[in-house]
């Protein structure tokens, strides 16, 4: 406790430049989560805004130019900025503490790979400001996106390379993390479920980004510099983006999705006061979806023209993941099956994706039917679908997590009336928005369209699906109002308030910066309720009291991020005008610069004395 | 037994919003009602999967709506541990093949219907239409007819029609919903898909990929007739000429400006040998829209002609010189709205065409 009291004494620039510098994955996942939960207000206000203009036929509420940006930036925002961020906040939170350890593999790294994110984020965003953000969707099509007027795309690809580079590092961090640092007897068949969905989504991170990676490399050219990789005219192919794209956008459904399953799986446990039922077939149906997730991408091309042997394929291959994720419905089913359910503000999100996630689940099959997809593709009912996944599997969860982990990570619990009121609001307005979708689309209604027209049977249709927008956008008011609320009145809570089973609940809350005093032993899966029904009240220690190894803080990452940020802008603006490429050459040298500090100076970090532990046990 | 009661209220509300939004798709634009043979394929395998689904769905929501009123922790139980139970192989084994045989049912058709689909055997025998998606129009070229129209496709009814798609900018999708499922019009491939549609009417086509500022404009119509019409009106646009005079006065003013201003992108004439810059305007008198998406009238063209980007931001027709020098403005757009609606390949419209417009004065 002392560290935190004294961090509340420090002033305010004092607090600052310890967040600027910091390498603790508790207080990086909290940046985490206020960055995400930032953008996640702006993709919002984004969507209230499509919604808005949608709510009557023919509706002049916004330009079509303007929609066009809103559309595109509301889903690059809210995939890129605000749910992987947000899952990333939660690894940070959790993962080190669930496996037992005292942070994450590169903390140095972990860092980096926050401020990449941040600037590359902020990046995206300046085009706002700057004659007109992307426009060309968020999976920016070539060639619509390689010809789009003015700079809105170009920040879009440098945006995205830059926040993507942080995420390949965080992803690998966690691999690394998760492989070596886990804690005495923490084998692999102990590790909790969120832990193992960190894990397999940190793989899919790996082999997915990179496809990315390249695929932005290539239109960068072809936008900056006068290539025509994806140029017809040029002898290039636009239909190489897309595969590209989906090579890396099919796997980023399971990289969002699973720490989604992992969050469920942990909420469900703990509240059921079961342990998970049937948790091998769960971390086997884990490992199969993700790898299952990169024969697939090809699904979302069926009206490309691939022709009929590879759509089959495709089609067949996407229907198999179906499996996996039902036996993961029907092992949540049989947890709770003879549980002892409590439902509190948390349970009840996972209560309520269970039907809706189910629904997407089946949409999902439907749309895999690729004879039938030449019906619902690029409708709304894809819409409806892909909304139903990744609102009802990862918002969701995020939603779920924060009630859940709140009192881990700040020491507070979110008040549960305010955090069912929020639930109940979110889950009607999202079921009033998108349910309705699905017929819109197979009534005629194809997506990204700015407006419909009269008499066509539209209108009633997307009303109610604007009405449940706002309610939505309610929803997650009363959730900001119970935040403030729970952190005026500060009421502390112990380590372990929902009677919990992992070992993130063995330690206090918030937890000391170097998270465990000693090293605990593991003695089985769910091993703080192991140490519980032997009677114990935390867990055995698996070494003596000794020195603590921690890292030093950095301002390196920052700088070197802010390095590429000022480079982006170089890289944009030379193909206006050559002397961009000073600002190009000083942000590069920046960031080069950092790179050599951080290689030449030795940082071996500093030791928490053992005398000074105890001292502080006394206190 | 009140709880029933509101058990099946809700189920009752839930089917009447079923019904209600089933009933709800426009004739001729809803897929949910389809009156082709693409659009009745896939119609198949929607419903298909959906059965298949809606069983998965029940059998979830029972055991979850059970576990929930059965299992939910009651008041002084709270210190209640419950048996920890590992697993079941047997059921584990239910819900993992289940699902399997489930998906097969599903499958095989799906795979049977998207071979159906692609099929190119009778492309030789068939009517072949070369189209041409452009932002934010469509171009139809009938390749051995040796003509070409613009916005309004004309078939014979019960014919298997191939349509060989290519976009000259960036990538369209032709979308039919009541004739046939989509297919893409991209810059580098052309792509091949037949319709073919049972009943006689215009029908609603949508661009379903996102194309730039007016991809929610760039609509287009598929004009069922039947066979004879189907002649008559080939016949109609092999004999439209591009050296046609106007007969009313205003007309002829008009074509006097439409031949200083117009005839650099539109031809007058469905010769295949016109370059596709701009909409053919051979049949224009015919048409169902304007820009294919206002109501066919004076009044319409008029203001098409003088602010294009009122009605479809970005368009092509912006760059038109006349925009730039104001050379046309209220008066002369009349007149040549006028010489417009003079063009016709068939003196009076098609059966459809008629049917469609009067509908659309009812409205």
């Amino acid at each position: 406790m002392s560290t935190m009291v004294a961090t509340n004494k420090k002033g305010l620039g004092a607090t600052l430049w310890d967040y600027l510098t910091t390498v603790d994955h508790k207080k990086i996942a909290i940046m985490y989560l206020i960055a995400g939960g930032f953008f996640f207000i702006i993709g919002g206000l984004e969507a209230l805004a499509i919604r808005w203009q949608l709510v009557q036929p023919m509706n002049d509420f916004v330009s079509s130019g303007f929609y066009n940006e809103l559309i595109t930036m509301h889903g690059t925002t809210m995939i890129f900025l605000a749910a992987m961020p947000l899952i990333f906040a939660f690894m940070n939170a959790v993962v080190p503490l669930q496996i037992g350890a005292r942070d994450v593999a590169f903390p140095f790294l972990n860092s980096l790979g926050f401020w990449l994110f941040l600037f590359g984020g902020i990046m995206l965003n300046v085009g706002w400001f700057t004659g007109g953000a992307a426009d060309a969707g968020w999976t920016a099509y070539a060639p619509l996106s390689t010809t789009s007027i003015g700079e809105g795309v170009d920040y879009y690809v440098l945006g995205l390379q830059i926040s993507g580079a942080g995420t390949l590092i965080g992803g690998i961090n966690f691999l690394v993390t998760i492989v070596n640092m886990r804690a005495p007897g923490m084998t692999y068949m102990r590790m909790p479920l969120f832990t193992w969905t960190a894990f397999v989504a940190s793989a899919l991170i790996l082999f997915a980004f990179p496809a990315l990676t390249v695929g932005l490399f290539l239109m960068m050219f072809d936008r900056l510099f006068g290539a025509g990789f994806f140029d017809p005219a040029m002898g290039g192919n636009s239909v190489i983006w897309q595969h590209l794209f989906w090579i890396f956008g099919h796997p980023e459904v399971y990289i969002l999705a699973l720490p989604g399953f992992g969050i469920f799986s942990e909420i469900i446990s703990t509240f059921s006061k079961k342990r998970l039922f049937g948790y091998t077939a769960m971390v086997f149906a884990t490992v199969l979806i993700g790898f299952l997730g990169f024969m697939v991408w090809a699904h979302h091309m069926f009206t490309v023209g691939m022709g009929p042997a590879a759509n089959s394929i495709f089609a067949v291959a996407t229907m198999a993941i179906a499996v996996p994720t039902g036996i993961k419905i029907f092992n949540w089913l049989f947890t709770l099956w003879g549980g002892s359910i409590q439902i509190n503000t948390p349970m009840l999100w996972a209560l309520g994706f269970i039907p809706t996630f189910t629904l997407g689940g089946m949409t999902g099959v439907m749309v895999a039917a690729a004879s039938a997809d030449f019906q619902y593709h690029d409708t709304y009912f894809v819409v409806a679908h892909f909304h139903y996944v990744i609102v009802g599997g990862v918002v969701f969860a995020l939603f779920a997590g924060t009630h859940y982990w709140w009192p881990k990570m700040f020491g507070t619990v979110l008040d549960d009336k305010l955090g069912k009121l929020t639930f109940w609001l979110f889950f009607i307005g999202f079921h009033l928005t998108f349910f309705i979708q699905h017929f819109l689309g197979l009534m005629g209604m194809p997506r990204r369209y700015w407006v419909y027209m009269e008499n066509q049977g539209l209108d009633l249709g997307n009303m109610i699906s604007t009405i449940g927008a706002f309610l939505m956008g309610l929803g997650t008011i009363v959730l900001l109002i119970n935040i403030i609320k729970t952190s005026v009145k500060n009421e502390k809570v112990s380590g372990d308030p929902w009677d919990a089973r992992t070992l993130e609940w063995a330690i206090p809350s918030p937890p000391p910066f170097y998270n465990f005093k000693q090293l605990p032993l593991v003695r089985g899966l769910d091993p703080l309720w192991v140490e519980k029904t032997e009677g114990r009240k935390g867990m055995t220690p698996a070494e003596p009291l000794t020195d603590i190894h921690m890292p030093n803080n950095s301002f390196l990452p920052f700088v070197m991020s802010l390095g590429l940020f000022i480079a982006g802008f170089g890289f944009i603006y030379q193909k206006h005008d050559l002397s961009w490429l000073i600002v190009l050459f000083i942000g590069m040298g920046i960031t080069l610069g950092c790179m050599l500090v951080r290689s030449v100076k030795d940082d071996l970090g500093y030791h928490v004395h053992k005398e000074d532990l105890k001292k502080e046990a006394e206190e | 037994m009140k709880d029933w009661m509101g058990k099946i209220r809700t189920l009752s509300l839930f089917s009447f919003l079923v019904i209600i939004l089933s009933a709800c798709g426009k004739d001729n634009l809803t897929a949910l009602v389809p009156k082709g043979y693409g659009a009745e394929q896939s119609f198949n395998v929607i419903i298909i999967s959906i059965l298949v689904m809606i069983v998965v769905f029940v059998v979830v929501m029972a055991i979850y709506l059970y576990v929930i009123l059965k299992f939910r922790q009651r008041k002084g139980q709270e210190d209640h541990i419950p048996k920890q139970t590992e697993g079941n192989k047997t059921l584990e084994m239910v819900w993992t093949v289940i699902p399997i045989l489930l998906l097969i049912i599903i499958a095989v058709p799906t795979i049977v219907s998207t071979y159906d689909l692609a099929d190119e055997s009778e492309k030789e025998n068939s009517i072949n239409v070369n189209v041409t998606g452009l932002q934010f129009w469509w171009n139809f070229e009938y390749a051995n007819e040796e003509i070409q129209t613009s916005q309004e496709l004309y078939i014979p009814v019960d014919e298997r029609i191939y349509l060989n798609m290519m976009s000259s900018d960036v990538i369209h999708s032709f979308w039919v919903p009541s004739i046939s499922g989509k297919m893409d019009v991209s810059p580098e491939n052309e792509n091949t898909m037949y319709i073919e549609a049972f009943e006689e009417g215009v029908y609603w086509g949508k661009c379903t990929e996102f194309c730039g500022d007016s991809h929610s404009l760039m609509d287009f119509k598929i004009v069922v007739v039947s066979q004879e019409e189907y002649d008559q009106w080939v016949n109609g646009m092999e004999n439209t000429d591009p050296e046609y005079t106007a007969e009313a006065a205003t007309a002829q003013e008009g074509q006097e400006l439409f031949e200083n201003s117009c005839i650099s992108c539109h031809a007058i004439d469905a010769s295949a040998n016109n370059p596709v810059v701009g909409p053919n305007l051979a049949d224009f008198g015919n048409r169902t829209k304007v820009g294919g998406v206002r109501d066919f009238s004076k009044e319409e063209i008029v203001s098409w002609i003088v602010d294009p980007a009122e009605i479809k931001p970005g368009n092509g027709m912006l760059d038109a010189p006349y925009l730039e020098e104001n050379s046309i403005g209220q008066e002369e757009a009349e007149k040549i709205a006028d010489f417009l609606m003079e063009l016709k390949a068939t003196d009076e419209p098609v059966d459809s065409v008629q049917q469609f417009k009067d509908e659309a004065n009812d409205n």
